[in-house]
């Protein structure tokens, strides 16, 4: 139970995709009912919104500033932010980017906030 | 906006009152030991409130100071909003076999604990958690020990548990359980304004009246 217990705060910390090292050490039982805990919590969260539903994995910090300088760790790609440009998240690269986009990035370590 | 179309209520809030109702339900539900009352009218009020913000903020001017200022609301809003239903979500999965259990055995015309969806979710979340306890320990076991009492395993909050309190509405005559078996219970009379801390069981009603504020 305790196992299980961490495996769902997996999908608070990781997002729905768990990296496989992780995977790795779940068992078979652990997997499914990771899977249909996060199938749950989508049905939930989508219902709560409006059209598109609220992602309560976001916003977990109360917003200090609207805008947050962020380094990247590793390559992405071409990331989009809401007034239509676009930024090339090259590893080592620093960017100030609007807070609300980034979260996720960070939480998948792609982004680091610098403080 | 700001208009409450929650269908049985008819109070009309303005936005500012929309988002203190948002804020008290949010401390309330933070610092109680148990699931309290869903608050689906404040939460349908707020998404509203949210959306009809965001499309303003799309019709704006680029580049104008009151963007920066809106969006800096609507994000503190949203983290009030995300972080209410969490804590929610998170009292859901820690009581599951209680939470459930109290909503079936509600009476007719009692409130609900749980949302329609926050109910699916608990089912959903007890059907599965089921499953995995099944298949990973129980089927190994003797047949007779297989139904698993969760009510009796899964542990039921701590009612007991000392709560910080301001006083909304004046209360007369509260009666507090002793601490030891020499003391007698004794009331209270709790004045507007004040603070106190207490134990939660004694002021539940209170809390779920609106009479006190949980801080």
């Amino acid at each position: 139970y305790d196992r299980l217990l961490r495996i769902r705060a997996l999908r608070w910390e990781y997002g729905s995709v768990l990296p496989n090292t992780i995977q790795f050490h779940m068992s078979a039982e652990e997997v499914e009912w990771f899977s249909r805990y996060k199938k749950s919590l989508a049905t939930y969260m989508r219902s709560v919104g409006g059209e598109e539903g609220l992602d309560l994995t976001q916003d977990i910090k109360p917003p200090k500033s609207l805008y947050i300088e962020v380094r990247c760790l590793r390559d992405y790609g071409e990331f989009e932010i809401d007034d239509g440009t676009t930024v090339l998240l090259k590893k080592n690269s620093q960017h100030f980017l609007p807070r609300w986009k980034c979260e996720q990035l960070i939480r998948q370590g792609v982004l680091e906030h610098i403080l | 906006g700001g208009d409450s179309d929650g269908g049985s209520e008819e109070l009309v809030l303005t936005p500012a009152q929309l988002i203190r109702s948002l804020e008290q339900a949010w401390l309330n539900e933070k610092f109680a030991p148990e699931l309290l009352e869903s608050k689906p009218e404040i939460i349908e009020c707020v998404v509203e409130q949210l959306d009809h913000m965001e499309a303003n903020l799309k019709r704006a001017k680029r580049g104008d100071l009151k963007v920066s200022i809106h969006r800096m609301e609507i994000e503190r809003i949203r983290y009030v909003l995300s972080s209410y239903l969490r804590c929610r979500l998170v009292k859901i999965e820690k009581f599951f076999p209680h939470v459930l259990e109290k909503e079936k055995s509600r009476a007719e015309g009692e409130p609900s604990i749980l949302s329609p969806e926050e109910f699916a979710f608990a089912k959903e979340y007890m059907a599965n958690t089921e499953i995995y306890l099944k298949n990973v320990a129980l089927k190994h076991m003797p047949p007779n020990l297989q139904k698993v009492a969760l009510l009796k395993s899964v542990p039921r909050p701590n009612l007991d548990s000392f709560v910080f309190l301001r006083v909304l509405e004046r209360q007369e005559n509260i009666l507090v359980e002793p601490e030891t078996d020499e003391q007698r219970e004794y009331a209270i009379d709790l004045e507007e304004g004040s603070q106190h801390l207490i134990r939660y069981k004694t002021v539940a009603p209170l809390v779920a009246s609106g009479a006190v504020q949980l801080i």
